[in-house]
């Protein structure tokens, strides 16, 4: 094995004389600060894996590692770099594609600063009795709302009740009503000593099907980014099994695994760092296609409810945008599209990214306010 | 066969007809030396199940196969019991007047062995778990359990253990983000589309009446389709598919008239079939 400049001085064990076990430990260590979740156990199995290799090989320690650190295909890219880097070593190489390397992430708070703070004290006054603030707030566009009432919109939005639609099982489940069990009829009888008994009935029960939420954080949807977050993390925490969410703008995040996290803060600052394009430019078709390309098409939109939170301010060519929503529409049971402007008095869907989408969707729904996300989820139940 | 590097784990696909490259090579190696199971992940038709298909005639093990699906459960992948049969002795015993024995009711001859099961008891073998990323979260919690012990218990009978641990290879399509506690019990291969000249001495192996010329001429042509951003870029299945077209119509090399009629075996989507003439035929054959 190629010394490593930074490795500690290897230690000799009585198994393996001369095995440099701190310098592949050494490796793990840099791997993990580069981003890669191998912890120890996959750190044993890697020094295991070289002990069945041999390990004055650079290829088969590249493998070795490779095979038991990595653990999905982000974490190639990652991978190969940070062997280079500690064993200078180069090896037969993937040929992982550039777009995997995930993008040094920016740290972007989501409640931006507001231009109304400044009226925080007077807007309270103003809030007479909580009710009557509560109903206000339901109503309220979201982009219009204070600090104090963004603080309250907070609490509000944990009481919304989400309501999966859902699609018919293929396992059957007992049921009073239905067709008659064979297997567990004959069971019954059975138990009963060979007793002709009362056939017993099964039916197809439901199972929620999933809901794909898409959120577009590009500049012109910053004052409604923060609210819809934590909208998914609401929906999130009520079925973790079957909400996915992922961020649209310059490229495509997927923030499931950030907004599983059962306490909101941590959920959204999670989200945060995990979203390096926030408030950044759109490029609506072209990430919509990479969210099809990549999980879509492959299962994940297949049969589900996909709503998509844009205001459908679209640079690129509003072809691509159109072809994408019409490909998610064939994938999926519907796709919802929410734009809070749809809500504003006098709007016509004139956005030539809104037009093209049009044609493809389920429902075009404004979710601007509380009262709107409540309505959309009144859609997301019955699709 | 005595294996003892990655080197000869190759030479053994080989002869069974799988080209491995070194990294499939050595996490296979890997799997069977230190009996942990092997996740495959990768594009469709880069040979994950294939793999395993390989293993088994390599190894000169049986291959038994669980077919993940949405709402697999226990008994469709461990066991079951045969009511029906037990009902059907029940009234013969009964028939003839003799002492019913519920300990003969769930014995041996009543048991439905499932893949899991039959893996277990026919160890040394090759089990495939093929699209888990299919099943639900549930059944990669139940999997975990029997493949870190490599034994079942069954209330009726007692436990049964595997004297040699299967070798087990998993595999996934990536339709969703598989739990990272199976994922952290396994050896973990990405598998990528292979490389020209294993591409070549792929379809060579596979259709050996080919003529040369032909084949590699429809890999180039496969190589430069995965480049086109298709919606489902073409995997080595299709690149065969392609070969044993054209070798059908009996074409000895690749030309515009008879890859436009024979497209339909490599393009599964019209929008992909679209993009390809578009783009020039020429271009993909001769670029």
């Amino acid at each position: 094995m190629t010394a490593s400049q930074a490795a500690p001085a290897p230690r000799q064990t009585s198994e393996q004389p001369a095995q440099p076990v701190l310098g592949l430990l050494g490796f793990v260590r840099v791997l993990r600060a580069a981003g890669v979740a191998a912890d120890a156990g996959r750190g044993l199995a890697f020094v295991a894996a070289v002990s069945e290799l041999s390990a004055a090989s650079p290829d088969q320690v590249y493998w070795a590692g490779r095979i038991t650190l990595c653990s999905q295909p982000d974490d190639l890219p990652r991978y190969d770099a940070a062997f280079l880097a500690w064993f200078g070593a180069t090896t037969a190489r993937s040929a992982t594609s550039e777009e995997l390397v995930s993008l040094p992430s920016v740290s972007a708070s989501l409640t931006g600063p507001h231009p109304q703070t400044g009226a925080d004290t007077e807007e309270a006054e103003q809030l007479s009795t909580a009710a009557s603030a509560e109903e206000r707030l339901r109503h309220k566009d979201f982009s219009e709302l204070s600090a104090a009432e963004r603080e309250h919109l907070r609490s509000l939005l944990t009481a919304l009740r989400y309501r999966p639609a859902t699609r018919r099982a293929v396992r059957r489940r007992p049921a009073r009503r239905g067709s008659v069990d064979p297997r567990a009829t004959v069971r019954s009888m059975l138990q009963a000593g060979g007793e002709v008994a009362r056939p017993l009935m099964h039916r197809r029960s439901r199972r929620p099907r999933r809901l794909v939420l898409l959120v577009d954080v590009s500049g012109s949807m910053t004052p409604y980014a923060d609210a819809l977050l934590r909208f998914a993390h609401v929906l999130t925490t009520a079925a973790p099994a079957t909400v996915e969410t992922f961020t649209l703008g310059t490229r495509l995040t997927r923030l499931t695994r950030a907004l599983r996290h059962r306490d909101a803060e941590v959920a959204l600052r999670l989200s945060a760092a995990a979203v390096p394009d926030y408030a950044g430019g759109t490029r609506l078709g072209e990430t919509l296609k990479v969210f099809t390309d990549r999980w879509g098409q492959r299962g994940m939109a297949r049969g589900a409810v996909v709503v998509v939170f844009s205001d459908g301010w679209e640079r690129g060519g509003a072809e691509l945008l159109g072809e994408q929503v019409g490909r998610l529409a064939r994938l999926s049971r519907a796709v919802v599209w929410v734009n809070p402007h749809v809500g504003r008095a006098g709007y016509e869907p004139v956005q030539s990214g809104i037009v093209a989408a049009l044609p493809h969707l389920h429902e075009l729904v404004s979710g601007h306010s509380l009262e709107a996300l409540d309505e959309l989820l009144e859609v997301v139940a019955g699709a | 066969m005595d294996i003892t590097s990655p080197v000869d784990l190759a030479a053994a696909l080989r002869d069974v007809g799988y080209l491995p490259d070194e990294g499939i090579a050595t996490a296979a190696f890997l799997a069977l030396k230190m009996q942990r199971p092997l996740f495959c992940e990768g594009e469709p038709g880069t040979g994950k199940t294939a793999l395993a298909m390989a293993l088994a005639r390599a190894l000169d093990v049986p291959l038994v196969r669980l077919q993940c699906h949405e709402g697999i459960d226990a008994s469709q992948a461990l066991y079951d019991w045969d009511f029906p049969r037990q009902l059907l002795h029940l009234r013969a015993l009964e028939s003839g007047g003799g002492p019913v024995d519920d300990t003969e009711l769930y014995s041996e001859r009543f048991l439905i062995a499932r893949p899991l099961l039959q893996a277990l008891r026919q160890a040394p073998c090759v089990l495939l778990v093929d699209e888990i990323d299919r099943a639900d979260d549930e059944f990669e919690a139940f999997l975990l359990e029997v493949l870190a012990e490599n034994k079942v218990s069954i209330p009726e009978l007692g436990e049964i253990r595997a004297e040699v641990p299967p070798l087990v290879v998993l595999t996934s399509n990536r339709t969703r983000e598989v739990h990272d506690a199976l994922k952290r019990r396994c050896l973990y291969h990405w598998l990528e589309h292979p490389d020209l000249e294993r591409e070549v001495a792929i379809v060579h192996e596979h259709l050996p009446e080919a003529p040369e010329t032909l084949v590699s001429q429809v890999a180039q042509a496969s190589r430069t389709l995965r480049t086109l951003d298709l919606l489902k870029p073409p995997g080595v299945a299709e690149t065969l598919d392609w070969t044993a077209a054209l070798t059908a119509l009996g074409r000895t090399s690749l030309d515009v008239q008879s890859a436009a009629a024979t497209l339909g075996a490599v393009l599964k989507y019209r929008e992909d079939n679209d993009k390809v003439i578009k783009s020039g035929l020429d271009a993909l054959l001769f670029g």
